[in-house]
């Protein structure tokens, strides 16, 4: 057998790790009526951001041989990634939300400007070494047969982001915060009549998009590849952005959605390393075919996925006497 | 007498370039209804937006209950006990009603304690309603109940009500004034705002008026005649439309079973639409907003693909015809949204009166502008229909609602029409304005056209038309000659267009020979 089921598993959870979170900060500043286009330019601020802490931070504890700050790296890492992300949305929170900037051009901008900042801090930090991330749960779970791997072999950030899919759903369909939230985001101009801050609630809403991509970022540079490369999100914003959308707004469609594209992602690794006879290239383009052609297959009820779309996406808010 | 409820004194808010309101002053008594009467931009919205704490006023005073009343924002106004029912409804389609009430309210209940209270309001009052229904399936009428009871809930000492029987049947507004009485005998004062003077007369206490943001008199509704009300408001008296009566000519434009799938989840189908409009004639379509309306003109228009064989001008099918080719055949029409529909918002009068006029004012010479016909062509709408604005040149965004519906409704009717469809011709116009738009409807069916009128005023469309349908859940019914006609009847035709269709199907036939 070329592929081992069990690895797989393990394999597209953590892949998925990263646009799964992305796209969960992303649904919900789009629930706020925002369209963060700025979504793979945020990942990447995270990915760098977080390596360079994690190698600054390991680097400066092995000098000084301070055990519990080499400990701490990862978690000052994932917290620097969410960090430099949020600040580069804060950018565009400023531009689309008090100047009134286009949502899509502003985005896109900050896609582009995210990638060359990072490429920019992270010159001379690849291949550079960083603490090894330990695992939250015991090994003796780890080794039992089958449900070890798959349940408990994760990293904390992976159960943070399958525990945000439930506390997502939760808050924006059982608490007032979501009720304000999705009202902001379905008619500004009535949420502002009421008296709701729509600009304050719709900032608020793209930091959160902007910790959760960087925090995506983060893993994907500190625990999935260990490395900093150059553009090494590779479209990973662009997918989470297609989730939502995919997803129709629903955070568990969104879960579905990443570990559908984390397994054909993992799934075609295995099948390029076992060398069977279909081009390379289209091994690799088959997680972004596959994720998108299956999630409009499910959207397919146009009437039905409009119902759930924040009727204010997008729209820039002037608020007026 | 009782010391009043809300006292104003020498309140004014300025806009660059014009005063909203100027040193007015008015008392409202506990459990008086009052109307608060004026033409477009008389600055009654402005005046509510300051009691509902949306908008901060430059100077003057406010009291309730005989303490100092400063509202900073709409929160501490509910808090206070003054409630607002606005004219553009302030809900939020996608959200449950028992959501969209939650949102209204400062310390709303778990969910299932604020639907039982929903029921409970909802019933005291006669205005049935299920928590648990999505706001964007309600009619106009049940959307207006959503944000009564959410006002309700609060235990308001004053509800402030913004043009609210603009969108309902008559028999809608019958339930709104039995519960505004009833509210109003238990000692809430209610402000009320209207352009339908009798409406004010049948449910009015006092009235202040106001014109060009000054308080100009008050009244008591009761003992004071329409016409008087309107003299003040206006500031001079307003002239009846009027035609000759005139034969009507040939068949022009027919819908033979035009059925059409809705658009969007909160649209309407059309389903089996027959009509047929005759030169000279104009067509009433009455109805509550939201029964397939727009979808008719849009299909009327071209804007959507015509079903083939459902539509026919002069004995040919215009199922192939674009908008712009309808319109060289002297189709035309006003859509009721006036900005982004009507008119291009960021667009001048002069680009706006281009979009639709090219073809039959020859404004364009092998696809290039000419500015200065089209230009003269503007001038000429501002001029006729009194359209108050600074030059051709300003956006149409720029224009208050009342002036720009002026604009596009003139832009068709000078552009000679042969068939004219428009919906909702004198929304938001004021009274005098309403008249001038009336009457040029008049003129153009008398100089030949055929109009087809949509609008939700049915006193309006009494007044004009020559038939009258009514457009109920994309159904229309047999039309009928609309003199005679009476509020009840027509009431009945829009609670139940279809049933009467087949109970009455000779009457098509009738009103053709």
């Amino acid at each position: 057998m070329i592929v081992d089921p069990v690895t797989l598993i393990v394999a597209l959870i953590t892949i998925s790790t990263p646009v799964l979170l992305a796209a969960l900060g992303e649904l919900v500043v789009e629930k706020s009526g925002v369209l963060n286009l700025g979504v793979e330019g945020m990942m990447i601020m995270g990915a760098v951001c977080g390596f360079v802490t994690a190698n600054e931070v390991h680097g400066y504890a092995t000098l000084h041989e301070i055990v519990w700050l080499d400990r701490l790296a990862p978690t000052l890492a994932f917290l620097a990634g969410m960090a430099g992300a949020a600040v580069l949305s804060l950018i565009f929170a400023f531009l689309t939300q008090f100047l009134m900037s286009n949502q899509v051009a502003t985005g896109l901008a900050l896609t582009l400007f995210g990638l060359g900042l990072a490429a920019l801090i992270g010159v001379g930090y690849e291949g550079q070494p960083i603490p090894e991330v330990a695992k939250p749960l015991p090994a003796a779970l780890r080794e039992i047969p089958v449900v070890g791997p798959i349940l408990f072999s994760h990293d904390f950030v992976t159960y943070l982001a399958i525990f945000a899919v439930f506390a997502i759903w939760y808050v924006l369909r059982h608490t007032r915060i979501g009720l304000v939230l999705r009202a902001v985001g379905e008619s500004h101009d009535a949420a502002h009549a009421l008296g709701y801050k729509v600009v304050r609630i719709r900032v608020v809403a793209i930091l959160f998009g902007g910790a959760m991509a960087g925090l995506g970022g983060a893993f994907l540079s500190v625990v999935y590849v260990e490395n900093w490369v150059q553009g090494m999100t590779a479209g990973a914003g662009w997918i989470a952005l297609a989730l939502v959308v995919f997803a129709a707004w629903k955070p568990g469609r969104v879960l579905f959605g990443a570990w559908l594209f984390g397994g054909i992602a993992a799934l075609q690794l295995r099948l390029q390393a076992a060398e069977v006879g279909v081009p390379v290239a289209l091994l690799d383009a088959s997680p972004y075919l596959v994720t998108i052609i299956v999630l409009v297959v499910m959207s397919s009820n146009r009437a039905r996925a409009a119902l759930n779309a924040p009727a204010a996406l997008g729209k820039t808010f002037h608020a007026s006497g | 007498m009782t010391a009043p409820l809300l006292d104003l004194r020498g309140l004014t808010k300025a806009y660059p370039g014009v005063i909203a309101n100027d040193d007015v002053s008015f008392a409202i008594q506990p459990g008086e209804v009052h109307a608060l009467l004026g033409e477009n931009g008389a600055g009654k919205s402005t005046l509510v937006k300051m009691i509902y704490g949306l908008v901060k006023p430059d100077s003057g005073t406010m009291a309730l209950n005989g303490t100092s009343y400063t509202p900073a924002e709409p929160r501490a106004a509910r808090a206070q006990g003054v409630a607002m029912v606005f004219q553009h409804f302030s809900l939020f389609e996608a959200l449950t009603v028992a959501e969209n009430i939650a949102l209204g309210m400062e310390n709303p209940p778990k969910p299932r304690d604020l639907s039982a209270r929903i029921s409970d309001v909802s019933h005291a009052y006669g205005l049935p309603l299920d928590p648990e229904s999505l706001v964007g399936d309600l009619s106009a009428g049940e959307r207006q109940r959503v944000e009564i009871i959410r006002c309700l809930l609060q235990d308001p000492k004053l509800l402030i009500m913004d043009e609210p029987t603009s969108v309902l049947t008559p028999q809608e507004v019958e339930i709104l004034f039995h519960t505004l009485r009833k509210l109003s005998a238990e000692g809430t004062a209610i402000l009320y705002i209207s352009h339908k003077l009798e409406e004010i007369r049948a449910l009015c206490d006092a009235a202040t008026i106001l014109r060009l943001g000054k308080v100009v008199g008050a009244c008591d509704p009761k003992e004071t005649s329409a016409a008087r009300m309107a003299e003040l408001m206006v500031g001079k008296s307003l002239a009846q439309p009027a035609r000759d009566a005139a034969d009507a000519g040939e068949v022009l434009l027919e819908a033979r079973g035009l059925n059409l799938p809705a658009a969007s989840a909160f649209g309407t189908s059309l389903r089996d639409i027959r009509f047929e409009v005759r030169a000279g004639e104009i067509l009433g379509i009455g109805g509550v907003a939201g029964n397939g309306q727009d979808e008719l003109l849009a299909v009327l228009s071209g804007e959507r693909p015509t079903p083939v064989g459902a539509v026919w001008f002069n004995g040919e099918d215009l199922a192939r015809r674009t908008p712009e080719a309808r319109r060289g055949l002297g189709i035309l029409s006003a859509p009721e949204e006036r900005l982004g529909h009507a008119a291009a918002p960021d667009m001048s009068l002069t680009e706006n009166a281009v979009l639709t006029g090219s073809a039959r004012k020859g404004l364009t010479k092998n696809g290039f502008i000419g500015w200065g016909r089209a230009r003269a062509f503007a001038d000429e709408i501002i001029e006729r229909f009194d359209v108050r604005t600074p030059g051709n040149h300003v956006a149409a965004r720029a224009l208050s609602g009342g002036n720009l519906q002026k604009f596009v409704v003139g832009r068709e009717i000078l552009q000679d029409p042969v068939v004219l469809v428009i919906n909702q011709p004198t929304w938001g116009v004021d009274a005098s304005a309403a008249a001038d738009i009336r009457q040029a409807l008049l003129d153009l069916a008398q100089k030949g056209a055929a109009v087809i009128v949509i609008s939700q005023d049915l006193d309006e469309l009494l007044e004009i038309s020559d038939r009258f349908c009514a457009l109920n859940e994309g159904r229309l019914s047999d039309p009928r000659p609309a003199r005679g006609l009476s509020m009840e009847e027509i009431g009945l035709m829009l609670g139940g267009a279809h049933g009467m269709h087949e109970a009455d199907g000779t009457a098509l036939h009738e009103a053709t020979t």
